[in-house]
């Protein structure tokens, strides 16, 4: 193995223990467990959202819908307990169905419509955005809001569902664990499994990687194809439950950062380990990585405005490693 | 007849790296003549045509265009000398966003005296001259997007005759066209003959050729393998010339079939093509010959399940037998390796044991979890039987040599029993070890199963198979058993009947 297929296999995961050790030494408070906590639910929604992408990258789409269906998701559940006045399971199961439903129109438009998979998921993005201010004629949803008719909605946010958002499990410590970062590593190990263990996940790389060839062993490619997108949208829509029980209101301003950072991060996974395809492990890593990098600089005040521009200094970078020099990017 | 040639090419050469494409070739055109040039995929025909036509530089050998020497550095140069080249790709020579008048004139809008600003109504005035001398019916305005492949085609040819070329060369050019639509290109061809023009029409249609070629040039390996100009014109030779056995191969002992694992009955794979009838028996092997587009591949797909027959009943093992998908065909025991490996079998991301287990993930799975260790046995075992050459079974596809990779792509589909095993050019692009090697290994495992391959080249049936079946415009007329065969009557089924009526 020579020097080069060491810095493309390992590179990005020296560069990344590199960054802990450094703000370690120089941040005070930087390697404690409570700001590794922190790190892991500041990055649990997008990562979440990149899981999700990972797997449309795996069968060859995009999909550029999800964070305008996890900010619907968010608007739904808030609609459904403040407007509706229903429970925390209801909530649930609405934000889950609209995953679904999104994930199975975006798979039908790319697969039976053949719109390219940029151009479908960029019209559900817009159509969403859109449609998620309908209901309360452009408004956000909190307790007590005045709606359109001038009334004032009775219902509130349960607090089952709030505490999705606030409640922390003990873990050696008490207290520590909050439940979105569960949910993201619980997911993060289920989609990687699948992924990489299942024979569902295989066919999917093959699909992504040669779609005739799949269809000539055999595979349904388009029942692939759409399963891909409803994962997506199923965990996309988890997102915005988890944001929705952060905020405790249904913002109509939040989640612009969602699709960006969460495509970023599925595509710094390109670079992990030289997979220099979608993967759900790199994936995880590239999410971790921006977190790490964002919260190191941040201790050591360096100003909130320059977040985006390092984002995407990261992301530029983990792009070069995957496409110049690995040479399964020179296919 | 040599000195009125208008076009020469002499001792023509050409190598991509070690590899000779084309090995001295030398060849005449005559105006107003039509002279076919006829040849196997890889003969260098397309490579020719892309020297003669400015795309690639010669390496050695002359062109003579009216006795002045010719070496276009650019297909413009070519085109402005009057050496126009219709490529097979009908959408090359077309802009489809553009209308039918715009196209015509296409080439008058850049180089240097283009007038800087866009004139519609000269645009069309000069587009009506062009479409006129041609006598092509097309509404000008209409955009090429909106016209059938054949119009497309017509536009495609007027506008390389609005340079008003001393040589035409057609590249396969009723490929994807209709009879009928042909019927209409071979008027314009005519009047073209007429008109003076030389031309050299590449094809393996041999309904276009009877109907068209004046002269027959046949090519293989390289080289000019035969030219044919005494009228009547001598069709089967050039067939045998392009096809024909080059050295006599070991004679292979030929297996009698036994029980019936495949009957077809009434099977037509195309429209206005005569229904297929055939069974294949257990523990033989199958060659069905005939030239490019004969509907090889389609018969292929459709007993795979990858394409629908317009009628007819398939028997497989004495139960009714109709896949809808692969995925159907594959579940009944009926493996296909495709042909183009590249496009149709290799998943590039895949390493080696992963491409061979693809198809048979099920199997190869509990629960849905892949069992990697049973994988990579089959792998390994497949990888001793056919002796592919690799450090591991974990090694990328990439790093392997044509050869191998085909061999992997059989290795995949013999991992697990078939009863029928349908094998589409599995030896194109590969070495001459790599294909003794695959059809031993399809021979020796013949057993139990009916093997079919579908092969242009006739070595390669008779090297292989112990019957041969001919195939000519999407159906078969002729059948052969492998051991002391009329070689005459079977080039003649591959050459095609005569001419029936219009193409």
């Amino acid at each position: 193995m020579t020097l080069r297929d060491l810095a493309i296999r390992y590179g990005f995961l020296v560069l990344l223990f590199g960054l802990i050790a450094y703000f370690a030494i120089s941040a005070d408070g930087f390697a404690s467990p409570q700001s590794a906590v922190f790190i892991f639910q500041s990055v649990a929604i997008t990562g979440i959202l990149a899981l999700g992408v990972t797997a449309t990258l795996v069968v060859g789409g995009f999909d550029l819908s999800i964070g305008s269906v996890a900010t619907s998701a968010m608007m739904a559940a808030a609609y459904v307990m403040v407007v509706l006045e229903q429970n925390a399971v209801v909530a649930v199961a609405a934000c889950l169905l609209i995953g679904v439903v999104v994930g199975l129109i975006n798979g039908f438009l790319i697969v039976y419509m053949r719109v390219p998979d940029l151009l479908a998921t960029l019209g559900m993005m817009f159509l969403l955005v859109g449609l998620q201010r309908i209901p309360t004629e452009g408004r956000s949803i909190a307790t007590g809001m005045t709606m359109p008719d001038g009334s004032v909605a009775a219902g509130k946010f349960s607090a089952n569902f709030l505490a999705l958002g606030r409640h922390r499990f003990d873990f050696f410590i008490d207290n520590l664990l909050p439940v979105s970062v569960v949910v993201l590593l619980v997911l993060a190990v289920l989609i990687w499994f699948f992924l990489e263990y299942t024979r569902f996940g295989r066919m999917m790389y093959a699909v992504g990687s040669n779609p005739r060839a799949a269809e000539l062993a055999g595979a349904p490619v388009k029942a692939y194809k759409i399963w891909a997108y409803v994962i997506s949208g199923v965990f996309a829509s988890i997102g915005g439950i988890l944001l929705a029980a952060r905020l405790g209101r249904g913002d109509i301003a939040s989640g612009n950062n969602l699709l960006l950072d969460s495509v970023a991060a599925a595509l710094i996974g390109f670079a992990v380990l030289g997979a220099a395809k979608p993967n759900a492990f790199g994936t995880a890593i590239g999410a971790l990585f921006v977190g790490v990098l964002l919260q190191g600089l941040t201790m050591m005040n360096a100003p909130y405005y320059t977040q985006d521009f390092i984002k995407g200094a990261v992301l530029v970078i983990a792009l070069v490693f995957t496409f110049a020099l690995s040479n399964r990017g020179r296919v | 007849m040599v000195e009125n040639a208008v076009f020469r090419v002499e001792g023509l050469r050409k190598s991509f790296g070690r590899i000779e494409v084309l090995g001295g070739v030398s060849l005449d055109l005559h105006a107003g003549e039509v002279t076919v040039l006829m040849g196997a995929n890889g003969a260098g025909k397309s490579t020719l045509v892309k020297i003669i036509s400015g795309v690639y530089a010669r390496d050695g050998g002359a062109m003579k265009l009216g006795g002045e020497d010719f070496a276009p550095a650019t297909p413009a140069e070519a085109i402005r000398s009057g050496v126009v080249t219709v490529h097979q790709n009908i959408n090359d020579g077309v802009v489809a966003d553009l209308d039918v008048a715009t196209n015509l004139t296409l080439d008058r809008l850049s180089g240097s005296g283009a007038p800087t600003f866009f004139n519609p109504r000269r645009v069309r005035r000069e587009a009506r001259i062009v479409a006129d001398r041609m006598g092509l019916a097309i509404d000008l305005r209409s955009r090429i997007n909106d016209l059938s492949l054949a119009d497309r085609q017509m536009v495609a040819i007027a506008r390389a005759m609005a340079h008003e070329p001393k040589v035409l060369i057609l590249d396969e050019p009723t490929s994807s066209l209709s009879s009928a639509e042909a019927t209409r290109l071979f008027a314009v061809i005519d009047r073209l003959r007429a008109h003076g023009v030389a031309i050299l029409y590449i094809s393996h249609r041999m309904s276009d050729i009877r109907r068209l070629a004046d002269r027959i040039v046949s090519m293989r390996d390289g080289k000019i393998s035969g030219v044919f100009e005494d009228k009547p014109l001598d069709y089967e030779g050039a067939v045998n010339a392009m096809l024909g056995r080059r050295i006599h191969l070991d004679r292979i002992v030929v297996n009698e079939a036994a029980k019936t694992v495949l009957a077809v009955d009434g099977l037509r794979i195309a429209e206005g093509a005569r229904p297929i009838s055939l069974t294949l028996g257990a523990g033989e092997v199958v060659a069905v010959t005939g030239l490019v587009g004969v509907g090889k591949t389609a018969l292929a797909e459709t007993l795979f399940g990858a394409r629908a027959p317009l009628s007819g009943t398939m028997v497989l093992n004495g139960t009714r037998y109709a896949p809808a998908t692969p995925g159907e065909a594959i579940a009944a025991g009926v493996f296909l390796v495709a042909k183009d490996r590249g496009d149709n079998g290799i998943v590039q991301d895949f390493n080696i044991y992963e491409n061979i287990s693809l198809p048979f993930l099920k199997r190869l799975s509990g629960l849905g979890v892949l069992r990697r260790n049973v994988e990579r046995a089959t792998a390994r075992r497949q990888i001793g039987d056919l002796g592919i050459v690799c450090r591991t079974e974990r090694d990328e596809m990439g790093t392997l040599s044509g050869g191998n990779q085909q061999k992997v792509m059989v290795a995949r589909w013999m991992s697990q029993p078939a009863s029928l095993f349908i094998l589409d050019e599995p030896f194109q692009g590969v070495d001459i070890s790599a294909r003794r090697d695959i059809a031993a290994k399809l021979r020796a495992s013949s057993n139990g199963r009916a093997t079919l391959i579908f092969v242009t080249e006739l070595d390669e049936a008779l090297e292989t198979a112990d019957r041969i079946l001919v195939m000519s415009e999407h159906t078969i007329v002729g059948e052969h058993r492998n051991a002391d065969i009329d070689m005459d009557r079977l080039l003649a089924e591959v050459a095609g009947q005569p001419l029936r009526g219009a193409a």
